[in-house]
């Protein structure tokens, strides 16, 4: 029954690692190279369909649709990467301290995660853009300020359950720097609900990220990013429907693979 | 093993319900294409003979400012407020003046008198029929004789309006100005109206005022006492209010709106099946307007070396299905009399070697950034911007786009002043100064900083000038200087495409932004 389970588990991680590597594998690639520039305008191959010249086929200029989903896939997932990684550990910092220490930093921090938390998310993030402008870097801030307090909360409620457990009460009268119980003895311990979270935050990163450049607020064209693509395809879509299928699947597969890895962690733990 | 095939099952059906759900919405929106195009087809083959009634839809894009004639300033207020009001005179579809209340005008030969002989039988839409009275009350509440306060800046020239008889109205103005007559298309109203006006339009036009609901639109109905025989055909018009063009394209699919005005190139292929589509030159111009006053843009070899590296063709092939107009200076072609093509001084075609030499000799050898602001709910602009970054690049200019909303445009670029550069249109009326005139040093609309004392001189020559030949030459004169001196980066003239349910006929453009209803009728 254990050994059962236990091969079920790597089965979605399995699949998630594939999707996801793949995904990243061509999107790092696309750093470096891309098969056409990512930029580049041709009036005489506006609107071609699918081929092996032109994979994912050519947009409304006539750029290559494969090469710009390569670098839009990359610069959707560096972002929502960064945001991920930045309220990651500001919420392990944040939420270490209040939930070990709890009093009143606990009871300050938490009334602002409330009141952020009040606000719809990506409403939030749209309100904090329009105040700092768009762009790149805005976008990682506005997101990081909306995502942090759903870390903190997570974080703090595991130090919270395991600050009078009976091993790190031990380990206080053994009389272990504070310090060392924090992130020696409990944070170790609260990894597996926080790497889930991690995915799940990653997943909705991505979709925050590329509705905002769907709007138009985020990332600037002719930059492309999942969104934007999306955006500009959405003008076409019986013309040309492989304009907006291109980074429509992508975006589907990328928060596919991120859930089946979310999963099969989560799985793989309990 | 069971265990690994039902994975793989999972996985392909997620796929496939993921290709599935994309692939059902293009399937019928072809089918919808197919179905549709054989109506456009039986339509072709039709005789358009008019018949009278029946009701519209027409989708506009923006909501009614006021429907005062006199105090409304959007673009989008007045096209519909055309069908409602006239004033003595109204344009044509070629750019001329007509009589409409008045039936014909004269001017003194110092340019100082205009007198006005009223049509007989121009009725209000209350019954009532038009006096002299009104026609002087409508005439000093624009020109602030009445209260002190000019509705309409350019009626300040008057200085009096005096009853001959009933049937005559004399107006004097300070200085002859040949352009002035245009402005007599201010509305007229009943005497005393005023503020009356805003809530309860009563004008002369072919269409009267029947209801309007902010947000969603305004109904009008058929003026059956209208001056011109057998105008209108409709016996109701609705405009309807819709801020989304996708939300627009949608509703015509569905049917539910017979006339929509501001169609992108894209949306105009996507309907051309199911709706007649006509396109007419706009009257807006498009450019890449340069901030004068921001370096490095203060040198002119700098805005030259941006003229020279844009390829105005590849702009209009690649944004507007190439159905745009190239201009090369501040003035519409359809101003025949007054436009110069100046598009020779920079070519329409990239001249990349002639930039970078002109960007070398100004000190700027590899090029420099620059970043474009364009107001972003205009898709022409924004595809536009995206041309114009790949252009300049080639040129070693590192442009980049800045989005913004259009109330951040117009308080950062047009009054703040506070930018580089921007994509966008300024649009003209009928009179040809009225685009030069924003480009005198003081000019308080002009945005982009250009000061040339040439430029002001000759300008104020024209001012002098009392016939419009006279004027035509110093008009030239300034579309060549600021040509010359690339007081900004002219592209084109965008075209207006309309799409128009196919039993219909009847539209008229103009060189003006109205929409014109009463010429509008079924087939069938």
């Amino acid at each position: 029954m254990e050994q059962n389970l236990g091969r079920r588990n790597n089965k979605y991680l399995a699949a998630g690692l594939v999707m996801t590597l793949l995904v990243a594998g061509v999107a790092l690639l696309g750093v470096f190279w891309t098969p056409y520039g990512t930029t580049v305008m041709s009036a005489s191959e506006k609107f071609h369909g699918p081929s092996l010249r032109h994979l994912f086929g050519t947009d409304n200029f006539g750029r290559d649709i494969f090469s710009r989903v390569m670098k839009g896939a990359g610069a959707t997932i560096l972002i929502s990467g960064l945001v991920v990684s930045v309220s990651g550990a500001m919420g392990i910092l944040a939420g270490a301290v209040t939930g070990y220490f709890g009093g009143i930093l606990d009871e300050v921090m938490m009334r602002i995660t409330d009141a952020v938390n009040g606000f719809p998310s990506v409403l939030l993030g749209l309100v904090i853009i329009s105040v700092l402008g768009p762009g790149r870097q805005n976008v990682v801030i506005s997101l990081v300020i909306v995502f942090t307090p759903s870390f903190i909360r997570i974080v703090r409620s595991e130090f919270i359950r395991l600050r009078d457990a009976d091993y790190i009460s031990r380990a206080r009268m053994m009389g272990v720097g504070r310090l060392r119980i924090l992130f020696v003895h409990i944070l170790p311990n609260t990894m597996s609900t926080f790497w889930a979270s991690v995915m799940i935050g990653f997943n909705n990163a991505i979709l925050a990220e590329s509705g905002m450049s769907f709007l138009g607020i985020g990332v600037q064209p002719p930059d492309a990013t999942l969104g934007n693509m999306l955006s500009d395809a959405q003008g076409y879509l019986t013309r040309a429907p492989w304009y907006a299928l291109a980074p429509g699947l992508t975006m589907v597969w990328i928060v596919l693979g991120f859930s089946l890895l979310g999963e099969g962690l989560r799985r793989t733990q309990t | 093993m069971r265990k690994r095939l039902l994975c793989c099952l999972f996985m392909a059906l997620l796929t496939m319900t993921a290709l599935g759900g994309c692939a059902g919405g293009t399937g019928e929106s072809s089918g919808d294409k197919s179905s549709t195009e054989s109506q456009g087809d039986s339509n072709a083959t039709q005789a358009g003979e008019p018949k009278y009634g029946g009701s519209i839809v027409v989708g506009i894009q923006q909501d009614i400012d006021s429907l005062d004639p006199h105090k409304a300033t959007a673009a989008g207020t007045k096209e519909i407020l055309f069908n409602i009001f006239e004033g003595l005179v109204k344009p044509l579809e070629d750019g001329s003046l007509t009589g409409a209340v008045a039936s014909d005008y004269t001017l003194s030969d110092d340019g100082l008198v205009y007198t006005f002989t009223l049509r007989d039988n121009v009725k209000f839409h209350s019954g009532e029929a038009v006096t002299a009275e009104d026609v002087k009350y409508s005439l000093e509440r624009v020109s602030g004789l009445l209260d002190g306060t000019a509705l309409i800046s350019t009626m300040k020239a008057i200085q009096s309006v005096e009853i001959i008889d009933e049937k005559t109205v004399q107006v004097t103005v300070g200085s002859p100005n040949p352009e002035l007559i245009y402005s007599f298309v201010a509305a007229i109203i009943p005497a005393g109206s005023g503020e009356d006006e805003a809530a309860d339009p009563i004008g002369t036009g072919p269409f009267s005022f029947v209801s309007y609901t902010p947000q969603e639109g305004i109904r009008l109905a058929k003026n059956g006492a209208y001056w011109q025989e057998g105008l209108p055909y409709l016996d109701q018009v609705d405009f309807k209010i819709i801020t989304s063009s996708d939300t627009a394209l949608l509703e015509m699919q569905g049917g539910s709106i017979d006339i929509y005005p501001y169609l992108t190139d894209s949306q105009a292929k996507e309907l051309s099946g199911s709706f007649q589509i006509l396109s007419a030159a706009s009257d807006v111009v498009q450019a890449l307007f340069l901030n004068n006053a921001e370096k490095p843009l203060d040198d002119v070899r700098v805005r030259q070396a941006i003229c020279y590296a844009l390829d105005k063709d590849s702009v209009n092939d690649f944004v507007t299905g190439g159905n745009s107009v190239p201009i090369g200076s501040a003035m519409l072609p359809t101003l025949h009399d007054f436009y110069v093509d100046l598009n020779g001084v920079y070519g329409n075609a990239a001249d990349i070697d002639k930039a970078k030499e002109l960007l070398a000799d100004a000190g700027y050898p590899d090029g420099f950034d620059l970043e474009i602001t364009v107001p972003s709910n205009y898709e022409v602009h924004m595809q536009t911007a995206e041309v114009v970054v790949e252009q300049l690049k080639l040129a070693g200019i590192n442009a980049t786009i800045n989005g913004v909303e259009w109330g951040t445009w117009l308080d950062q670029c047009y009054n703040g002043r506070q930018y580089q550069s921007t994509i966008c249109g300024i649009t003209c009326d009928m009179t040809p100064g009225y685009l030069l005139n924003r480009f005198q040093s003081e000019s308080k609309k002009n945005f982009i900083n250009f000061v040339n004392a040439e430029y002001d001189a000759a300008y104020a020559s024209a001012q002098e000038c009392v016939t419009l030949e006279e004027r035509a030459q110093y008009y030239n004169q300034l579309q060549q200087i600021l040509a010359d001196e690339a007081g900004t980066a002219f592209l084109q003239i965008p075209p207006i495409t309309i799409a128009m349910n196919p039993k219909l006929a009847g539209y008229k453009f103009y060189p003006v932004y109205v929409q014109d209803m009463s010429t509008v009728y079924f087939t069938e």
